[in-house]
């Protein structure tokens, strides 16, 4: 027969309110499945239809990001992906980083990356002008005015 | 080695079969478990640091034509080639293999077949690579 000691495991005493390290690995896992989908569609755009990396330019990315449907694929891959890449790194400094004071640098420094990329991401997003005035007429995507 | 309190004690396991070293065959050391765990983990630190970067190249975008030209042609040569399919490697295995974690997970096989889904990770990573490895190096070094 096999005899499992007891107790294994102290009676979990629950601090109340919400329980945030449960919702984080749920973000985890759902994030995750979304990413799926967000990053083979993105790189098989980018990388596998026509020519490729060859074919990434201004112009390039100028038709993409004119196109609603990319906005938002974009926007959700940036903020779904580094979120859930900085919780895993915080997952990282938690597992080898030991010291109070180093444990507390590393996560500030993650939060502080991820918040500054969120923000200046979003905005080119959003304020982003495929036909720039003044820009080189050969640089810009096909459909803007002075292009040629 | 004592073993940790809860775990089956010596003895009582089920019967083995060839060991690969003195801690593999422990629920995960030493396994497919482990190993699986391990490549996540560097994947997952990879993709993220090259994130950071990628945000900032596209960022450019912002900036000027030109600017973006200049940074994106940097990729555009065959060492730089060469590293994207590891870095589309390193991508394709985490999503993967995070799937395969979220079957462990949720599906209530998932933990007695986890061995065999670590396989299928493999599997597809290699099919996938197939697709893209070929396909990508004849774009880097024929244009
Ligand atoms: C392609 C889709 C992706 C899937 C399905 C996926 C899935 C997962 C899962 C299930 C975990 C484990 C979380 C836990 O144990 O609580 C995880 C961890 C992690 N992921 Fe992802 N992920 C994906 C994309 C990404 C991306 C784009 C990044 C980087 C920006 C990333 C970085 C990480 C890191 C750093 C960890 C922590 C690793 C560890 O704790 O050992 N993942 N991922």
């Amino acid at each position: 027969m096999t005899t499992i000691q007891a107790p294994r495991t102290p009676a979990v005493t629950r601090r109340r309110g919400v329980n945030w390290e449960k919702w984080g690995w749920i973000y985890m896992r759902a994030s995750g499945v979304l990413l799926v989908v967000l990053i083979f569609g993105h790189l098989f755009v980018n990388l596998w239809v026509g020519d490729g990396i060859k074919a990434i330019d201004f112009a390039f990315v100028g038709g993409k990001l004119s196109d609603p449907f990319w906005k938002v694929w974009d926007t959700l891959l940036l903020w779904l992906a580094l979120i859930h890449g900085a919780n895993g790194m915080r997952t990282l400094v938690n597992d080898y980083a030991t010291k109070r004071l180093t444990n507390g640098i590393l996560k500030w420094a993650l939060l502080l990356a991820t918040v500054i990329l969120i923000v200046l991401g979003t905005l080119v997003i959003y304020t982003f002008d495929p036909c720039p005035a003044g820009a080189d007429p050969s640089l810009v995507a096909s459909f803007c005015p002075v292009a040629n | 080695m004592s073993a940790p309190t809860g775990t089956l004690a010596e003895g009582h396991r089920p019967a083995q079969k060839k060991k690969k070293s003195a801690v593999a065959g422990t629920l995960y050391r030493g396994n497919e478990g482990m190993w699986s765990w391990v490549l996540h983990r560097i994947t997952g630190v990879a993709i993220f640091f090259f994130l950071l970067v990628h945000i900032l190249d596209t960022a450019l975008i912002r900036v000027t034509p030109e600017a973006y030209n200049a940074v994106i042609g940097t990729y555009q040569n065959p060492i730089m080639g060469i590293g994207e399919v590891g870095l589309v490697g390193a991508i394709v295995f985490h999503a993967f293999n995070g799937l395969r974690i979220i079957l462990v997970d949720y599906w209530s096989k998932g933990t007695a077949y986890q061995k065999y889904l670590f396989y299928v990770v493999i599997g597809l990573w290699v099919v996938t690579m197939l697709a893209f490895a070929p396909r990508h190096l004849i774009n880097v070094f024929s244009h």
